[in-house]
């Protein structure tokens, strides 16, 4: 095999059109299929674990209930009585990351939120929607963000540009967050992959050897399970202290 | 942030190497922006974000409220009806204690007043049982009185007889009934028999 000395660790980041000619007309992509997945997953799970509407929840329905309660309850301590109106918008930025993520370590399967343009749609999506919400609840008072209150006014120039420059970092730094620990992840699982492959050459010795690496890659899918949801929440606990930032400035 | 700390260890020594080769030039395809793909995943990302966000927030997640406000409205009402049947119950057993001390006051006071009237029920009857002893016996005591009296009279009589009849046969005539009368009299009178 040519590819025997090679490790093609990016090749699956690559994206396809799916569903045939109208698939390639839309630009439709595998990355914009399992997007489709996460969103239908989601509302299944709701929908079909709520039908019940058990007074005493079957596994199912825990789980719907458990989602929506843990997302519910950080809107409300993160931004307050005011959380309860984003809630909505938050619930559906976490399960959809969320999703993403986990969906993206099962085999043959693809990690949308491995690709910066989707984390950062996500990130300019918060960003919009918390200036929105910060000029809709304080108008012009809102530019008082960015000087904070009892500052010398000798040092403003300064004070300010660092706060617009912090603001303005924030959709990079919580896009760039999420796609680089995906990107990192998956890549470490076809590094070490590549290395079985490669020992496997080896004949009988590389058999062997090739265990490390699995080993490895086992442990590394329980880390990137963590990782993968650590991620989701990080990436919606940031949403809501933004947004708590933007209903009561500071 | 830790495995992009070891990516970037890892990836600085196997990227030096030839098998990265092909790698280097092509670049992260997430940064190939001339690709049309990598574009229209932001476009869909926003139909499909927008469908998603519409359909939980009109149609999933007000389901899941209200089976969560059905639950807290239930476990709140059987509380309430808790809260009641234990009120309730308290009342109940401050009524049954004081029921249960005044029946026993009452007891109390019936048991004094029928001690108190069996008393003097027995006191009286042993007053007339009294009276009537005293009045028996004062009349055994006339009785017997009268019977000495009577008894003592007729000793005289026999008296003086028998003395008639001892003088007469130790004189052989009749004796003096006067004198015998008298002597006898005198003799009785010595004893206190008269």
């Amino acid at each position: 095999m040519a590819a025997e000395h090679t490790i093609d660790a990016l090749g699956q980041f690559e994206l396809h059109p799916v569903l045939g000619a109208v698939g390639r007309s839309v630009g439709f992509s595998q990355s914009s299929m399992m997007m489709v997945i996460a969103a239908v997953l989601t509302i299944a799970l709701l929908v079909v674990g709520m039908s019940a509407k058990a007074v005493v929840p079957g596994r199912l329905q825990a789980m719907a209930e458990m989602l929506y309660d843990f997302v519910y309850k950080m809107c409300i301590e993160q931004i307050g009585e005011e959380g309860k109106k984003f809630f909505p918008f938050v619930f559906t930025l976490f399960t959809f990351i969320l999703l993403g993520n986990l969906m993206g370590l099962l085999p043959f399967s693809f990690t949308y939120t491995s690709h910066i343009a989707v984390t950062f749609g996500l990130a300019a999506m918060v960003i919009v929607l918390v200036t929105v919400v910060a000029l809709a609840i304080h108008g012009l008072h809102f530019f008082s963000y960015f000087f904070p209150k009892g500052a010398p006014i000798a040092l403003s120039p300064l004070i300010v540009t660092v706060e617009i420059i912090s603001y303005l970092s924030r959709p990079v730094s919580l896009s760039i967050r999420l796609f680089a620990n995906m990107v990192a992840g998956h890549v470490m699982f076809e590094v070490f992959a590549s290395f079985i492959v490669m020992m496997a050459g080896a004949g009988l010795v590389g058999y062997l050897g090739g265990v490390g690496p699995l080993a490895l890659n086992v442990i590394l899918m329980g880390f990137e399970l963590l990782v993968a949801c650590l991620q989701a929440y990080v990436f919606a606990v940031l949403t809501c202290i933004y947004l708590h930032d933007a209903v009561h400035l500071h | 942030m830790r495995p992009l700390v070891a990516l970037s260890g890892l990836g600085s020594v196997l990227l030096a190497s030839s098998a990265f080769a092909e790698e280097a030039k092509k670049g992260m395809p997430q940064l190939d922006f001339h690709n049309p793909l990598t574009v229209s995943q932001v476009v869909w990302l926003a139909i499909i974000f927008l469908a998603l966000y519409l359909m939980l927030s009109k149609w999933a997640l007000p389901q899941v409220d209200s089976v969560l406000k059905a639950r807290a409205g239930a476990i709140a009402a059987d509380l309430d009806a808790a809260r009641g049947a234990k009120e309730a119950a308290d009342s109940a057993i401050t009524e049954l204690t004081s029921a249960t001390q005044a029946a026993q006051t009452t007891a109390r006071m019936e048991i004094a007043s029928a001690i108190d009237a069996a008393k003097a029920a027995a006191d009286a009857q042993l007053a007339t049982d009294n009276a009537r002893l005293e009045a028996q016996l004062a009349a055994a005591e006339t009785r017997i009185a009268a019977a000495r009296a009577s008894a003592l009279g007729a000793l005289r009589e026999v008296a003086t007889e028998a003395t008639g009849v001892v003088v007469s046969r130790l004189t052989g005539g009749a004796a003096d009934p006067k004198a015998v009368d008298t002597a006898v009299g005198s003799l009785l009178a010595a004893r206190g028999l008269a």
